[in-house]
């Protein structure tokens, strides 16, 4: 799917010309309407004051900003320490989905290059395999994940039947049960990209590394891993960025002590103990270290464009 | 380019590591089916296969909620998904047959914003603008975001299918005096249909399963599959979720299945 959009231009035609407009009209005014300008009110939102049963006072404010940052004490009149209670909370998303990310590379590498290496005619039903689960409702699957991983569940009930281990492991409600969320929730995201760039290699490359005396694992660091790492890069951003803000994973399986910004964000505008300019400016946060890492990501793909023309 | 010796190609090990993926993938999914026709009250205890579970989802105490919400659901991701096909096969003539224009790129990062942007700042930033604009929360609301996040699914593999399409096709008709118009509806559209089906399908099944949108912009007292799921979960996991549950990933894997063979058929031949 990325592949087909990331490969527009080349094609165009200039058929239609005239009605184009026309033609993106709907579009622009559908997304400018009901996403890009609901960012911008956000954005306002995040600098007005709360209102105290939910939604906002329309008068201009960085309390929601300060709050995120400063600690000024219970009645606000000590001098201005840093609060690590939201910083912490975002280290700890941007640790776990780091986590999620790494085990989807480990897995999803190996995966995405076996199926590369497949005849070409049943490539696409390998690709099909992998994508399956991602199509299915992604809070049945975590529900599923949770079901499979609890205390009594059937995975320790295999381990405690093959006489592998005495009392069931406590996977769920820990970081690690989080992270397998996430590396369920978004490994197709890390496969399909890896997958496009191995496709692409020219093998004759690892045959040349072969004649020349390579050992196997040093032409796949040294002549395969560079060729494909703009693939690589995508794999890891595409897992990245979704697990940062997810909601699910953590709240499911993460349990109250693995709090991540998704929860942290639902719980201002949940019922009347939110606090909307503060939910508003942690999501202005999130979206902009998100945009600030897909910037730089779009930067290197073009380096890599031009340096490869 | 000639074909490289399988032995250079294949790594040991990576068959293994990719059949424990699939393994990861799909055990969750597996058991859940399994257990769905437990017979047994307790989530735990295996005591013989039934329907039980499934006929407590359509008649059990809870089953009123699960009916409005499935109704609800459905004619969401109906709507939506007719929609925002409509819209993204619209933008997908303009960008792939438009000729070069300045807006391109802009239109493309506008399109493809509801995959960027994370979904949970989505939900906030949708729920302030219905409140800023004092719109009650409810079907509606639902509706209108689903078709707006829905945009970017239907467009991709409609612009992927209409860039695999020679023009020649309607520059044949149009030499033989078929209008713009005709072109397009007669002759473009028909070669667009398994492109246009498997976005339909694709933005069908995105609308079905999220929650985190709906989650923030359903108002109170309407509820979608996904949320009343999600409801009833927070309280622990029971057999009859299992049996929902169950009936929505095989609804899945039946649309994807049918998405896939229908982009994978060809009659531009």
């Amino acid at each position: 799917m990325a592949a087909g959009a990331a490969s527009g231009g080349s094609a165009t035609t200039d058929t239609y010309k005239e009605a184009r407009n026309w033609l993106l009209l709907p579009s622009w005014a559908v997304l400018g309407i009901f996403v890009l300008a609901p960012v911008c009110m956000m954005l306002v939102y995040s600098f007005l004051t709360k209102e105290f049963r939910g939604g906002v006072i329309w008068e201009p404010s960085l309390a929601a900003y300060d709050q995120f940052f400063f600690d000024r004490g219970l009645f606000g009149d000590e001098p201005a320490k840093i609060e690590w209670t939201y910083i912490t909370i975002f280290w700890r998303s941007i640790w776990q989905a780091g986590a999620a990310t790494l085990l989807s590379l480990v897995i999803g590498f190996p995966t995405a290059y076996f199926i590369a290496t497949r005849p070409e005619r049943v490539r696409p039903f390998w690709v099909f395999l992998i994508t399956i689960p991602y199509w299915v409702n992604l809070l049945i699957r975590t529900v599923s994940m949770k079901f499979l991983l609890r205390d009594q569940g059937p995975l320790n009930d295999f381990l405690i039947g093959t006489g592998l281990i005495d009392s069931p492991i406590h996977i769920v409600n820990t970081n690690f049960a989080v992270q397998l969320g996430l590396f369920y929730s978004y490994l197709p995201f890390m496969v399909l990209p890896i997958y496009a760039a191995v496709e692409r290699y020219n093998f004759s490359l690892s045959e040349a590394a072969a004649d020349l005396y390579a050992p196997k694992w040093v032409t796949l660091r040294r002549i395969v891993l560079p060729a494909i790492k703009p693939g690589v890069i995508a794999g890891c951003i595409l897992v990245f960025v979704p697990s940062m803000g997810s909601f699910l994973a953590p709240d499911l399986l993460g349990g109250a002590k693995n709090f991540m910004i998704g929860s942290l964000i639902e719980e201002q505008f949940k019922g009347n103990a939110g606090n909307w300019p503060f939910g508003a400016a942690a999501s202005m946060i999130l979206l902009t270290m998100v945009l600030i890492i897909l910037l730089i990501f779009a930067r290197q793909q073009s380096k890599a464009e031009n340096a490869g023309s | 380019m000639a074909t490289v010796n399988n032995d250079i190609k294949t790594y040991k090990g990576f068959r293994a590591i990719t059949l424990l993926c699939l393994l990861v993938l799909y055990a969750p999914l597996v058991i859940v089916t399994i257990y769905s026709f437990n017979a047994s009250a307790s989530i735990t205890n295996w005591e013989g296969l039934s329907f039980r579970w499934y006929a407590d989802v359509f008649t059990g105490p809870e089953s009123d909620k699960f009916k409005v919400a499935a109704f609800n659901s459905f004619t969401i991701a109906i709507m939506a998904a007719t929609a925002s096909t409509t819209i993204a096969t619209l933008a997908a003539t303009a960008m792939v047959r438009g000729g070069k224009f300045k807006l391109r790129t802009v239109s493309f990062g506008l399109i493809s914003l509801p995959l960027m942007v994370p979904e949970i700042v989505t939900a906030v930033a949708t729920l302030i603008f219905f409140n800023s604009i004092g719109f009650t929360r409810g079907y509606l609301t639902i509706l209108v975001a689903h078709i707006a996040f829905c945009i970017p699914f239907a467009y991709l593999p409609i612009s992927a299918r209409m860039q695999g399409i020679e023009d020649s096709f309607e520059q044949a008709a149009m030499d033989l005096y078929a209008t713009k118009r005709q072109a397009f509806t007669k002759v473009l559209m028909p070669l667009m249909a398994p492109g246009i089906i498997s976005g339909f399908l694709l933005a069908f099944i995105v609308s079905l399963d999220d929650f985190i949108i709906t989650n923030f912009v359903k108002g109170a007292g309407v509820e979608t599959l996904p949320t009343a799921i999600f409801g009833s979960v927070k309280q622990g996991i029971k057999p009859n979720i299992m049996a929902i549950s169950t009936m929505l990933l095989s609804f899945s894997i039946v649309m994807v299945t049918i998405s896939y063979f229908v982009s994978k058929s060809d009659n531009t031949k």
